[in-house]
């Protein structure tokens, strides 16, 4: 009786197992997500004029929103709307280029210049608060001695102020 | 000398930051090289003459070396461009007379997606063979920055002329006697 039980609980519990490993369609284009016209063209360029595609309003910009338009409507993913994006207009029409060749100017080079300018300010920084530092701590030196007629004079300056 | 370290590497940095602004300004220009030298009366060679661009409506692909021999007449157009629609009747009468006398019209797409090349070709009757040129290397080598553009290009591979704007009927009739002439 108690393993009739057993193995009708195991039956349901591999049923129930095997109904969750379904995926639904929502799950599915959960893990697919489709793209939408708006959030391509915002990361693509218009290959004639060279501005994002969002923006150009130029014939050549106008067919190729066409061409996004209906790879969406098929469902397509956002990869492969860029993919196909780049077979039938080359890599240009990224508007990231590909980290590639001389492309990797435009990867390496900010960082490089944050990171040269944090260097730059902890080396000269510390440097310049010691230098600082000891200019205040040390005491003015004492000026030139006052000639004697030079003393008269300030002296004869300053009387005539009493 | 440890004196001149931080400032000698500054410098540096700002001279390479400067040389690479220069050099991608030099690579954005228009290269008016082969306009020149065409008025000049010189005849360049076509630039671009190995790489092999795709057909656009079947398999394999052609290459101006591959044509070699033949006065070819390299036409570059887009289908979302007006003024290719409008010259289009122009080129495929110039294909009849070229056919005739061992030479084509090759065209290329420019910044066109391939199915709608194909309807262009459909709907303007083209019988010519069309290629593609996908990363736009092909057709930038002759200094193109928009659609139509028309270079002929003589039995030996050399530039003979060229148009940068839409051709008129006039135009080809007037070149072609002249390159088809020559041996």
């Amino acid at each position: 009786m108690i393993s009739h039980r057993l193995s009708t609980l195991a039956i349901t519990l591999g049923l129930l197992a095997t109904i969750s490993a379904v995926p639904t369609p929502a799950a599915a284009s959960a893990a697919t997500p489709r793209a939408s016209l708006s959030e391509i063209e915002n990361e693509v360029m218009c290959v004639s004029c060279r501005e994002p595609l969002a923006l150009a309003q130029s014939p050549q910009a106008f067919a190729e929103r066409d061409y996004v338009r209906m790879l969406v409507n098929q469902g397509q993913t956002k990869q492969q709307i860029e993919q196909a994006l780049v077979a039938q207009y080359g890599t240009a029409v990224l508007g990231r280029p590909p980290a590639k060749g001389f492309n990797l100017t435009v990867y390496i080079l900010p960082p490089a210049l944050v990171v040269i300018g944090l260097i730059t300010l902890a080396v000269t920084l510390p440097r310049w608060r010691r230098r600082a530092r000891a200019a205040a701590a040390t005491p003015l030196a004492a000026g030139p001695r006052l000639g004697a007629a030079d003393a008269r004079r300030i002296d004869e300056d300053l009387a005539r102020y009493d | 000398m440890r004196r001149f370290l931080l400032p000698g590497l500054v410098t540096c940095a700002a001279v390479a930051l400067l040389a690479l602004l220069a050099f991608g300004v030099s690579h954005q220009g228009t290269d008016s090289s082969l306009d020149s030298a065409v008025a000049h009366g010189r005849r360049p060679p076509a630039p671009s003459a190995h790489v092999a661009l795709p057909f656009l409506d079947q398999a394999g692909n052609t290459s101006l070396v591959g044509l070699r021999g033949k006065v070819v007449v390299v036409n570059v157009f887009a289908s979302w461009c007006d003024p290719c629609k409008a010259e289009a009747p122009v080129l495929e009468q110039a294909q009849r007379e070229l056919a005739r006398r061992g030479g084509t019209i090759l065209g290329v797409t420019y910044l066109d997606n391939s199915s709608d090349s194909q309807r262009f070709v459909r709907q303007q009757h083209i019988t010519y063979p069309v290629v593609r040129d996908v990363s736009g290397s092909f057709v930038r080598s002759f200094g193109t920055t928009g659609v139509p553009e028309t270079f002929v290009i003589d039995r030996n591979g050399r530039v003979a002329a060229l148009r940068r704007y839409q051709l008129d009927a006039k135009w080809l009739p007037q070149v072609l006697p002249h390159v088809l002439g020559q041996s």
